[in-house]
């Protein structure tokens, strides 16, 4: 797909390679070093619009547009899935405006730009995780105010988030948050790890690769440096657990310990389950790899 | 399964610019050409040019054929546009008080110097639905134009003062409004460069204001005029009309370069009393709203949000300047809204998942 | 005030124990201040606003010092700045000018420069406060167990069993029906609004209560029995007090010494017994032959 194609009548119109000019990454990679200085923290910048609308990724396709050069190899995938819309319209923009390879194997990508998941298969040191976030504000569950969480924040004052998962215990019997669930980092700031499941959140903890998030439209990125440890908020005698597929595996290549995709046959409306992570998926029913066996959950 | 995978997905988007495509053109009408929009759509492209953020009607005019008049789909391409375009410098501040007025009214006083000129407003039509407008003909167009033309020529000249006096600076005077604050004259911030902070500078938040969505704009002053908050506005001036863009001329000191000209909306409202101090006589307060091209309601809107956002209380919605700023760009809200429609299914497996925990447990 | 009470208040005092807690010279404005400030008010001027600058003196060289175990009372009028005094030791305010010594922590060194983050960790290890109105010391849109549980998780305790029995616990002494433990404090009567609030104050077993007002507002026969249970906690944990009222009666019962306090200036201190009886500052008698 050419740019002319992607875009008609752009015509004699130059894009920069990535799209944004080279003024406007630089001003990202600044905002990117100052986060993977301080883990967790929210660093805001600019973010100016893009041809993708807020709210559908512009903040992590922004950091992959100043990180990525014409030897990089492109992953991007939405809920897990590479042919998801989402994911589909973003690699459009990128691969037209790059000429980048683009790859459907996770072990392959050396930039992964994902929405809501992780790769099952846990990157390695020179692979750079991109997540695209909506709300990267965790203190926004119990304060409005971005003035207030400012300062929560700068002096470490987390009660009142504490406090409303006891009162979630106390309803409801366990902490019943679910996508998105606050974590600490490297024992200091909250962080929302963008809405992952909980499945995800043990392959944050102590990875061995780098993580990016970024929310264009709230306008902030933060990271994950390698080896950091991710801790999921919990109390010291309910601890953390993540979803359970107990009993069931997926329909297609017969894993049984990855997260699986709820289903409704379009014909006979039958349910049934399928790896979320499809490139992982088509690797093992090409044999590439072998089906995974529960390991957590 | 991968490929076959994407390629769905990427041929079910790209049908779906065609069919977007057909339905916009399959029609028996001649296609819409960009000038007839520019010239006859103006108050849509003004507010477009206003919320995209880019003062261009050419521009303006083909994001509105392109979004098939959605005016926030409109603004959106406009700033994605924008985004695209290098920064070359920055203008001259404009002189709003050498405008040349298209429209100029106060409800403050019967008669002002240099005198109300209503202008060209549709405020006093009867807002009856005139079907001859469906079989205009360009002979019906040309009659029209010609008429109007010649009446012109037959009247007398009156001379429009070469600068209506602003009706804020009579107040002044007498010191029945505040000085300028002397942040009115520091660097202003640039929103486009930074990304917003609470607390936030008056020329952000004006700024913020002037590329806001009118109707969210207008909404939140509305609560505010109705109670939530009470500022009961009196408009001291609404300006419309053209003024000069200018920057510093690259060489010769002090002199400047006029580039063109724009049309902009400035209004100014006077509010409830206040006491800067202890010892200081009241004043009125005031507020300060404009944008780019004709937007009346907006201007006014954005004033009273101006006032809205400096009262101590906060206790109403429209008092609380992250409330009002944060909730009233089009572009990202409506961006936002939407984004609700992509797919959610990890993220819904996920509280399936507790949900069916927690009804388990209870069972 | 009988026997019983001169045996423990000789305990308390008598034999010496250390001092928990030093205010040395404490000065609270508000406004632009200016040179003229601090001659034009105080106790002297029966006033605490400056003529000149209109600033508000609400605290003038306050210094005293608060031993361990020890109950002091501060008693004073609106405007006296016995409110403000404590909001400053509870860091709910900064200070002017002056010290504020917390001994056992920093080695006695002044706590007023702490950074906020330093401040808010000492306080929810050291202090417990009971306001006047409940609204300002418990937050109504969390259950009576959870703002228990508020302070012990700012203490980072983490255990959810461990927080809820102290939480559940604290309650029942302060004698709240354990069906009210999970209801919204909002629901509940004044005076039981002000026990959750002690509840909460304990929480952390901490060696400093202020208690501002607490009685004030409520019914008489309610005021009593909050009293009471006060006067139970102290002697069962030994914590100190500090007790703010503009009742006499109140201090007499619970203070060990008193503080009067006039104008944002103290005017008198000793023990409470001596002030009662044989007050020497003109505004102390006043106040000691007012009381009912």
């Amino acid at each position: 797909m050419t740019l002319e194609e992607l875009l008609p009548g752009s015509g004699g119109f130059r894009y920069n390679f990535a799209f944004l000019d080279e003024g406007a990454k630089r001003e990202v990679r600044r905002a990117l070093l100052k986060a993977v200085a301080l883990p967790g923290h929210q660093v805001p910048f600019a973010s100016p619009e893009l041809p993708i609308a807020r709210g559908w990724g512009t903040g992590g396709l922004q950091i992959t547009m100043s990180l990525i050069g014409p030897n990089d190899v492109l992953k991007i995938i939405d809920q897990g899935c590479d042919g998801s819309v989402n994911a589909v319209n973003l690699r459009k923009l990128l691969v037209a405006t790059t000429g980048v390879r683009t790859t459907f194997d996770s072990r392959e990508a050396t930039i992964l730009q994902s929405r809501h998941r992780l790769p099952e298969i846990p990157l390695k040191p020179h692979q750079v995780a991109v997540l695209q976030v909506p709300l990267p504000e965790p203190l926004r569950l119990v304060e409005p105010s971005e003035i207030a969480t400012r300062r929560m924040h700068a002096e470490g004052d987390y009660a009142r988030m504490w406090v409303s998962l006891y009162e979630d215990v106390i309803q409801n019997g366990a902490i019943s948050l679910t996508a998105g669930y606050p974590c600490r980092v490297n024992n200091t700031y909250i962080m929302s790890p963008s809405p992952l499941p909980r499945w995800d959140l043990p392959l944050l903890n102590g990875a061995e690769h780098l993580t990016l998030l970024g929310a264009g439209r709230e306008k902030r990125v933060y990271a994950v440096p390698p080896c950091t440890s991710v801790q999921p908020l919990e109390f010291e005698d309910l601890p953390f657990t993540v979803e359970s597929f107990a009993g069931m595996s997926c329909a297609r290549c017969g894993s049984s310990g990855t997260f699986l995709d709820e289903i409704y046959d379009e014909k006979t409306g039958l349910s049934s389950r399928v790896c979320s992570d499809s490139g992982f998926c088509v690797l093992v029913r090409e044999g590439a790899i072998q089906p995974r066996r529960p390991t957590h959950g | 399964m991968g490929y076959v995978a994407v390629q769905g997905g990427i041929t079910a988007i790209e049908s779906s610019e065609k069919l977007n495509r057909y339905l916009r053109l399959r029609g028996t009408s001649a296609p819409l050409g960009v000038a007839q929009i520019m010239e006859q759509m103006g108050p849509l492209v003004d507010r477009v040019m206003g919320e995209g953020g880019l003062y261009s009607a050419f521009h303006a005019a083909l994001a509105i054929k392109q979004a098939c008049g959605d005016p926030i789909e409109a603004s959106f391409l406009l700033r994605a546009y924008r985004s695209t375009l290098r920064r070359l410098v920055d203008t001259l501040p404009v002189r709003t008080g050498e405008m040349r007025i298209l429209r100029r009214i106060s409800s403050a006083f019967k008669t002002i110097p240099g005198g109300q000129v209503l202008g060209s407003t549709s405020d006093y039509e009867q807002r009856i639905l005139d079907f001859s407008l469906a079989d205009e003909t360009e002979e019906a167009q040309r009659e029209a134009v010609n008429s109007f033309e010649s009446q012109l020529e037959g009247a007398g000249q009156a001379l429009q003062p070469a600068a209506f006096r602003a009706v804020i600076d009579m107040l002044r005077d007498q010191g029945l409004v505040p000085p300028v604050p002397p942040e009115s004259t520091q660097e202003p911030t640039d929103i486009t460069q930074e990304s917003p902070t609470f607390p936030m500078h008056r020329s952000g938040r004006l700024q913020m204001l002037a590329r806001a969505e009118t109707g969210g704009v207008l909404a939140l002053a509305y609560s505010s005029m109705r109670g939530y908050g009470m500022v009961h506005p009196t408009v001291a001036e609404l300006r419309v009309g053209r003024v000069r863009v200018q920057i510093p001329h690259p060489w010769r000191k002090g002199a400047a370069v006029t580039l063109g000209s724009a049309v902009l909306t400035e209004v100014q409202i006077v509010a409830s009393m206040e006491k800067a101090a202890e010892d200081v006589k009241p004043t009125f307060s005031l507020g300060y709203g404009s944008c780019f091209g004709h937007n009346e309601v907006k201007a006014i809107s954005a004033a009273v949000l101006d006032r809205a956002m400096r009262s101590a209380s906060l206790g109403a919605p429209a008092e609380d300047q992250e409330f009002v700023l944060m909730h009233t760009d089009g572009v990202e809200s409506s961006g936002f809204c939407s984004h609700f429609k992509l797919p959610h299914y990890v993220t819904f497996q996920a509280d399936l998942d507790r949900l069916r925990a927690m009804r388990g447990a209870n069972e | 005030m009988g026997e019983h009470a001169d045996a423990s208040l000789a305990e308390r005092i008598g034999t010496g124990a250390g001092v928990l807690l030093s205010v040395l010279d404490l000065e609270k404005r508000y406004g632009p201040g200016c040179e003229a400030c601090l001659e034009l008010t105080g106790p002297q001027r029966s006033t605490n606003i400056c003529p000149r600058c209109r600033s508000v003196i609400a605290l003038r060289g306050v210094s005293f010092d608060l031993r361990e175990g020890e109950i002091l009372g501060i008693v004073g009028e609106s405007g006296s700045g016995k409110s403000t005094l404590v909001q400053c030791i509870y860091f709910d305010q900064d200070v002017s000018h002056g010290e504020i010594r917390v001994n056992g922590q920093n080695g006695g060194c002044d706590v007023t420069g702490l950074p906020r983050s330093e401040k808010r960790r000492l306080r929810s290890r050291l202090m417990g406060m009971v306001y006047q109105n409940p609204m300002q010391g418990l937050r109504l849109d969390i259950t009576s167990g959870a703002n228990v549980a508020e302070k012990l998780l700012e203490a980072d305790v983490f255990h959810f069993a461990r927080i809820r029995e102290r939480a559940t616990g604290l309650l029942a002494r302060t004698e709240i029906p354990a069906a009210f433990v999970d209801r919204l404090p909002r629901t509940l009567s004044g005076g039981m609004q002000q026990r959750i609030q002690i509840a909460k104050a304990l929480a952390n077993n901490p060696p400093l209560v202020l208690l501002d007002e607490v009685t004030s507002g409520l019914d008489v026969s309610v005021q009593a029995r909050v009293l009471d249970l006060v006067r139970e906690l102290q002697r069962e944990l030994g914590m100190s007090m500090i007790v703010v009222s503009h009742d006499m009666g109140v201090i007499r019962l619970l203070a060990d010494r008193t503080v009067v306090m006039k104008d944002g200036g103290i005017v008198e201190q000793g023990l409470t017994d001596q002030i009662l009886e044989d007050p020497q500052h003109p505004y102390t008698q006043l106040l000691v032959h007012s009381t009912l």
